[in-house]
């Protein structure tokens, strides 16, 4: 049995995510490869060769994989599949643009967002925004994969693998790269890290986000979240967005800023550790969820907890 | 051009779900169903292409129950065209509805599908991408803002670092983002007016589609319950807390 990890290729890394992806493939037992495809790849390759327990490493490098499009790295998956049980990606944007491309090719049924692995072929996922656990069985001969990688421990380091060079599979030709606006930050990325700070509809404008929350984040050395309405109403940009169709996070802390706690928010945080809850109404459905929780005006406390983390 | 927009038939994004006691599913006995909600961004946003011009005719098309009906008339009632139910009581698996809109495009012919990126009831979130798949189209998936160009469309995608713009050719697939539109309320006139409008009702034994599902449900279970904690009653308590007794800062 061998199973296959796509890397989360960025420029000329991988992420941390891809850790986690591969201890979920080396729970469904066998031999654990990683592909990398980029556009001048080679120290990611290096990288994904030093996980421990890879026995190999695929990289086909080419500039159609360099802004991670879907059909041709699809059609990439799709060539080197056949010698794998089960393909595994973690449940990011591009595995989630990715991988159901890839099942269909291979007429295979898609298990999304894998959070545990209980045999080969047994898996458990969310649904309903995270109201409802269900354990799943496959009856495809090969697994469509991709993971949740909040839900699984990251792989150590150590590793040796050998890396093999393979050719690209070519680029079908029918989408192209127009341009990119990514978020600048030097706060930790956001499903990474160990503690967030998410403000909701209460902060009322990315000042607010500026002068209450960004401080703290970087006091606490946090990464800062938002619910949907913030989002929406443009205080922060898209990538924020902490809930069912926004990132899951379980980092060991999570402070909610005036977020009411709907279930779609609940369902991207509510395997933190440690939640905290600042909200000026009592009733709060977040209060149902938090560990402690603390009833006031968030221009209010947000101050005297900057002051108070020295 | 023809735009197809399937809408799904799902629970309402208000109700909290409940497991069954049976560990066999959630209860949906009684419970209120809606379009999908990001169904209903892609019916706004064909809507709007229809009223800039670049549309000529939305087909709303729904694979469900009986009942979908109703969310194929609030397509209909929102700006839609003409509508088609293959109809079901089985669950279909995604893979087995991307084969079937397959069939649909191909008797249809559009050169646009916008599907949602994700249904709140299984959060799949894999439909547009195997029915592009299926079709050799190209895929703009999560997107938040599609421009026709020439006869390329320009699609912004919001990615895990922010947003991506990529061209992709026609016929092609896009998948819609909470930020594309905001979907519109149906007038009175309007709902009144879309039930007058066709709608096509098919099983799917019409269809040469294998639909036999992959995957087999072991057992649906409540997630792990987690605790409300305690209040505390000033910012000292709770960074005190925070230090001392969870440890975390
Ligand atoms: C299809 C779909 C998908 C969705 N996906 C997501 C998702 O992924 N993530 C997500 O977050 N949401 C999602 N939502 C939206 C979700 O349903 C809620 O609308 C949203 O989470 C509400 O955001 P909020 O808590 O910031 O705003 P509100 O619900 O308006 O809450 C604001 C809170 O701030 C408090 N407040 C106000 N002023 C102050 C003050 N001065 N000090 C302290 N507290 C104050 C209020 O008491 C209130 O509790 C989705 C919805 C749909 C339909």
């Amino acid at each position: 049995m061998a199973v296959l990890v796509i890397a989360d290729v960025h420029g000329n890394s991988i992420d941390d995510s891809t850790h986690k992806t591969v201890t979920a493939a080396q729970a469904i037992g066998g031999d654990v490869d990683i592909l990398i495809a980029g556009d001048g790849a080679d120290d990611a390759a290096a990288a994904a060769a030093k996980i421990s327990g890879v026995r190999k490493v695929l990289h086909a490098d080419d500039p159609s994989y360099a802004h991670r499009l879907a059909e041709p790295l699809a059609d990439l998956i799709v060539k080197v599949a056949a010698d794998y049980d089960a393909i595994l990606k973690t449940a990011a944007t591009t595995g989630k643009n990715v991988m159901p491309r890839v099942a269909a090719l291979l007429d295979v049924m898609q298990i999304s967002e894998i959070v545990s692995v209980e045999g080969p072929d047994t898996f458990v996922r969310p649904i309903y925004a995270g109201n409802a656990m269900q354990t799943i069985k496959s009856n495809d001969a090969k697994k469509v994969i991709t993971v949740r990688a909040t839900s699984f421990a990251a792989a150590e380091e150590g590793g040796n693998a050998t890396i093999e060079k393979i050719d690209a599979a070519g680029d079908p030709g029918i989408s192209s790269f127009v341009g990119e606006e990514l978020t600048k930050s030097d706060r930790p990325e956001l499903t990474g890290a160990k503690i967030v700070i998410s403000g909701g509809r209460a902060l009322a404008s990315y000042e607010n986000f500026e002068k209450y929350i960004f401080p703290i984040a970087d006091k606490l050395g946090a990464a800062v979240g938002a619910s949907r309405a913030a989002v929406d109403a443009g205080y922060v940009p898209n990538d924020y967005q902490v809930g069912q169709t926004g990132k899951v996070v379980a980092p060991e802390l999570y402070i909610a800023v005036g977020i009411s706690g709907a279930i779609q928010h609940l369902a991207g945080m509510k395997d933190s550790k440690v939640i905290v809850a600042i909200n000026k109404d009592e009733e709060a459905p977040i209060f149902q969820v938090a560990d402690y929780g603390l009833v006031a005006d968030l221009f209010k406390a947000l101050p005297e907890l900057e002051e108070a983390l020295g | 051009m023809k735009v197809l927009v399937p809408v799904k038939r799902v629970i309402d994004y208000n109700v909290k779900v409940r497991v069954k006691s049976d560990e066999s599913g959630v209860d949906l006995a009684n419970v209120k169903m809606s379009m999908n909600p990001f169904d209903e961004i892609a019916v706004e946003e064909a809507i709007r292409m229809k009223e800039a011009g670049t549309v000529t005719e939305i087909v709303a098309v729904s694979i469900g129950p009986e009942k979908a009906q109703d969310q194929i008339r609030q397509a209909l009632a929102m700006g839609a065209d003409r509508g088609l139910l293959i109809k079901t009581d089985e669950n279909v698996e995604p893979l087995s509805v991307a084969k079937l809109l397959k069939a649909v495009v191909d008797e249809e012919k559009p050169e646009l599908v916008i599907l949602g990126k994700q249904a709140i009831d299984d959060d799949s979130n894999q439909t547009g991408q195997m029915l592009a798949a299926l079709l050799g189209w190209p895929q703009g998936t999560f997107a938040s803002k599609v421009e026709k160009d020439g006869d390329k469309l320009n699609v912004t995608r919001e990615i895990d670092g922010g947003l991506q713009t990529i061209a992709i050719n026609m016929p092609a697939i896009v998948t819609t983002d909470l930020r594309l539109n905001e979907p519109r309320y149906a007038s009175l006139p309007n709902i009144m007016k879309a039930k007058k409008k066709p709608l096509d009702v098919k099983e799917i034994g019409d269809y040469d589609v294998d639909v036999t599902p992959r995957l087999e449900t072991v057992k649906v279970t409540e997630p792990p319950k987690r605790k409300a904690g305690a209040k505390v009653e000033s910012v000292a308590e709770l960074v005190d807390k925070l230090k001392n007794e969870a440890g975390v800062i």
